[in-house]
């Protein structure tokens, strides 16, 4: 049984409000979580085979310029060394892209950055592999490179794509009661998961098997086939855990090529893991951004115009452009609006999606930009942005599919106590430290991605759900089994979920918030196909059939699975993006609200609590959601106040390329976070009637800490992350307001 | 290099390059994978293991240095079936999302609270002579060396929180 559904009209209602077996939305546990906390999950680098070797990459040591030549000498003439790698034509040059099902950038001899892997040297042991990469002669003729983003701003290209206009936005800054037309700075940032790129690979027969660090199998598959020159028939990617991704991993990386090359010269399995210096100098970055907010608006605070321009850098070839504005776009009314992106060329590491591409930086400045237009205008920012709720998408026309962005603002203030917050700014002192509350609000676009699920009910009365989504900390496992159980009347415990394994039907895979959504609306209609056949056995119409603890009623009369399931059910189904893509505003939204420090004397910033309401369709389990929710806002810390990917303007290099000198948040950086999950259902967005959240959280999350940071200490820094430099010579009279 | 391991309780003679850390000793040759490697340079936290019931960040280290040393890592404090107290706590608090930091993190958390039993005082201490309270600073404060970048640390602090029967 094989069934395609298309989301062309809003779906009426969802069997997940009907089939009332209380698991759906239900904060149950993680179902793979005995095994992660025993240590028993295991992530791509983890699988060993029989003859497997190790490799270890060799990255460039110039930015830009042409390999002469490669002496393996040395390198080969130490102990346990195998074979040094190299193959100028097909290696990765630059990872690939997220949802892309071509190769990426191939080809080494030419050298687009620092870092970029051009050679895999392959020993018995990873202690000499990585010994003899150290020891890989490689000769090069330098060229002039690209490397200072600020200094190269004048010579961005538009992203034609990218501009949209409407009415005259110089005319109604010239016009406004009140206007703020400043400039915001985001630097380059790494989407740092623990787990660092990694690729198993071996041969059977013409067919590779890769077992990879990555989020989405099914066009990481066509990636890896098309940089193989093969079909991607004979390609297997395998990826049950996933040490988080972010972003990073939705394309594939060198290792895997490189892997499989190595494999299949030796004709041995190779084990390809990235070093964590390796991750920062040569998978994928934030770019740094440089984003013009204008806002323009009546004393009354309505938006009259709006603009949010941004340069963003990448690689010679590479159009992708932090779409900082997307969100802006459809947040607030203002007739006048500019938007568009152009992007600076230079020798830097792939620009790419991290979590939230766009709404992460861009809300920093937009967000930071209404709360200088609320102080403007003496008007309560929670205000400001209620007042500017645009009926309909302010430049298409298209109605919201829902938006409970008034109802959020309103719950988060109130839980937050933001009525007793002192709007003056450096008003409020406790000891040593300036105490400010702000606050922003959260938008993120939603999508839906093609997705297919294969759901077998056996004759045990346990089901199957088999796909190549991923689950890299998302929850998707337990998401699933929730729907299935819901959906089946089965308990979660009878729900097995096979991931991660392209031999499994095509899933949309992790990233962009879709996953959850389209992975799971494939798994509904599978088990609404079951349902109706269960329905004909006991000769019920589905509205009739009422499924719960493994049997099948019609009113008063009742079957047991196992008496209706005699051979093994099975549907594949499979759910597409369709017209309710392009009829309706889709997004989710909620509201951030923070409370920090700021040292009277040395402007260190502490974060002391954060909330956030969101609403974001059905939440379909309230545990899980609220992890990713967290997660986001944690990021919203790192961004605002210690996230900075620092490029060497001579070299090349990245100069905090590791974990010690990269300040992502820890423990002590983190303090309590309220999440609040408001009840909604979007009818427009899927058959579950819900939306993302693995990246709302973090959209606009900095932007509440560095408005909090303001109200705290009176300065203004539109230069991320807020170090303690930026504020130390400017801070107020410690005096000035007694503790 | 000959050395004799002895992890979760069983000796393992191991034929190793002197070069092999810990870290990689336990994942590439004892088949230990549940500890992780997120840095190799001790800088994430993600390879804490026990090495006679104190933390130590086990890529910092060579094997061929422990011959005869008590080493236990994530697998050896329980099965799947049966948790231990700590770890069940991490998967009712949600603990962890990818779960790749997680075995470094409950390693840590145990090694720590034997810390605070023991009365050693951290960075947020106020009186080095009494014994330090378990607070969730001090479980935050001790914690920071485990990186988790699902930002799980809320929810890790309340697991930990429950298991030591910290102050509210
Ligand atoms: S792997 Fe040892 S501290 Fe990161
Ligand atoms: S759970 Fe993913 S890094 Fe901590």
């Amino acid at each position: 049984m094989n069934i395609t559904f298309k989301m062309d009209e809003p779906v009426g209602s969802s069997l997940l409000d009907h089939t009332r077996q209380n698991v759906i939305s239900r904060p149950i546990d993680r179902i793979e979580g005995p095994l992660k906390v025993a240590g028993r999950a295991r992530y791509s680098a983890e699988f060993k085979f029989p003859g497997m070797v190790h490799g270890v990459l060799v990255g460039s040591t110039i930015p830009a310029g042409t390999i002469t030549g490669i002496n393996e000498t040395r390198a080969r003439a130490l102990p346990g060394v195998l074979a040094v790698v190299t193959d100028y034509e097909t290696f990765l040059r630059n990872p690939g892209q997220g949802l892309e099902t071509e190769a990426p950038a191939q080809g080494v001899r030419e050298i687009a950055y620092f870092g970029q892997p051009v050679a895999l040297v392959v020993a018995e042991t990873f202690e000499a592999a990585r010994n003899a990469a150290g020891a890989l002669d490689i000769a090069y003729a330098p060229a002039e490179a690209r490397l200072d983003f600020r200094a190269l701003q004048s010579e961005a290209r538009p992203k034609e794509s990218s501009q949209k206009s409407q009415g005259d936005l110089d005319r109604a800054m010239m016009d406004a009661a009140a206007s703020i037309d400043a400039v915001w700075t985001t630097p380059s940032q790494n989407s740092a998961a623990m787990e660092p790129h990694a690729s198993t690979a071996l041969w059977e027969g013409d067919t590779l098997i890769v077992y990879g660090a990555y989020q989405m199998l099914s066009s990481d598959r066509q990636q890896l086939a098309d940089a193989l020159g093969l079909a991607p028939d004979k390609v297997r990617i395998i990826a049950h855990y996933v040490g988080g991704g972010f972003g990073a991993k939705l394309g594939i990386s060198q290792e895997s090529v490189a892997a499989a090359l190595a494999a299949r010269a030796l004709n041995r399995p190779v084990q390809v893991v990235m070093t964590r210096q390796q991750v920062f100098e040569a998978t994928v970055r934030r770019s740094e951004t440089i984003q013009r907010v204008r806002l323009a608006a009546g004393a009354d605070g309505r938006l009259t115009g709006i603009g949010h321009e941004t340069i963003t850098a990448n690689l010679p070839d590479e159009d992708f452009s932090e779409p900082a504005s997307a969100s802006t776009q459809f947040l607030y009314g203002g007739e006048a609006r500019r938007f568009g992106n152009s992007i600076v060329t230079l020798n830097q590491v792939l620009s790419a999606s991290m979590r939230a591409p766009g709404e992460a930086v861009g809300m920093l400045a937009l967000e930071g930009a209404m709360d200088e237009l609320a102080e403007a205008l003496d008007i309560d920012p929670v205000e400001l942005r209620k007042r500017n709720l645009p009926p309909r998408h302010p430049m298409d026309d298209l109605p919201f599919s829902s938006r409970s962005l008034a109802e959020c603002l309103d719950h988060g203030a109130s839980a937050f106590g933001w009525a007793d917050r002192n709007p003056r700014p450096a008003n409020r002192r406790e000891g040593e430290w300036w105490i400010g509350q702000g606050m922003a609000a959260a938008a993120r676009s939603n999508m839906l991605i093609t997705s297919s699920a294969r759901v077998t009910l056996g004759t045990d009365s346990r089901a199957l759900i088999e796909t190549d989504m991923t689950d890299i900390g998302t929850g998707t496992y337990t998401i699933l089994a929730q729907i299935a159980a819901e959906m089946l009347g089965l308990p979660v415990e009878a729900i097995d979920v096979h991931l991660g394994d392209t031999a499994f039907p095509a899933a949309a895979g992790s990233g962009g918030s879709f996953g959850a959504a389209s992975a799971g609306t494939s798994v509904y209609l599978a088990c609404k196909r079951l349902r109706e056949t269960l329905a004909e056995r006991i000769g019920a119409t589905p509205e009739e059939l009422v499924l719960s603890e493994g049997m099948a009623r019609r009113g008063n009369a009742a079957k047991p699975f196992s008496e209706l399931v005699t051979e093994p059910l099975v549907a594949t189904a499979t759910v597409e993006p369709g017209k309710t893509e392009e009829n309706f505003v889709q997004a989710a939204f909620g509201a951030h609200f923070a409370e920090v420090g700021v040292h009277v004397h040395t402007g260190e910033i502490r974060v002391r609590r954060m909330h956030g309401t969101f609403a974001a369709g059905r939440i379909l389990n309230e545990k899980t959601a609220r992890s990713q929710c967290i997660g986001g806002m944690v990021f919203g810390i790192g961004t605002a106040l210690t996230e900075e990917l620092v490029h060497d303007t001579r070299l090349g290099t990245i100069v905090n390329h590791d974990l010690a000198e990269y300040h992502l948040p820890v423990h002590a950086d983190v303090p309590r976070i309220d999440v609040v999950f408001l009840e909604e259902r979007d009818h427009a967005a899927n058959p579950l009637l819900a939306k993302g959240i693995g990246e709302l959280g973090i959209s606009g999350a900095g932007a509440a800490i560095a408005n909090a940071v303001y109200n705290a200490c009176g300065m203004r820094v539109r230069d991320f992350p807020l170090t303690l430099d930026k504020l130390i010579a400017h801070l107020p009279d410690p005096d000035a307001v007694q503790p | 290099m000959h050395v004799t391991l002895s992890v979760n309780g069983t000796e393992h003679a191991l034929d190793i390059d002197p070069r092999t850390t810990l870290l990689d000793a336990l994942r590439d040759h004892l088949d230990l994978t549940g500890t992780k490697k997120g840095c190799d340079h001790g800088q994430c936290g993600a390879c804490t293991i026990l090495l006679d019931g104190k933390r130590i960040n086990s890529c910092l280290t060579l094997a061929v240095m422990h011959e005869g040393d008590a080493i236990t890592t994530v697998e050896g404090l329980s099965t799947p079936d049966a948790l231990s107290p700590l770890q069940a706590a991490f998967v009712a608090h949600d603990g962890y999302q990818c779960g790749y930091c997680t075995p470094g993190q409950i390693c840590s958390a145990t090694g720590m609270l034997e810390e605070i039993a023991a009365g050693w005082p951290s960075h947020v201490t106020d009186d080095l002579e009494a014994d330090p309270a378990l607070t969730r600073e001090e479980i935050s404060e001790r914690m920071s060396g485990n990186l988790c970048r699902c930002s799980a640390y809320p929810n890790i602090v309340d697991a930990i929180a429950e298991v030591g029967g910290a102050a509210k």
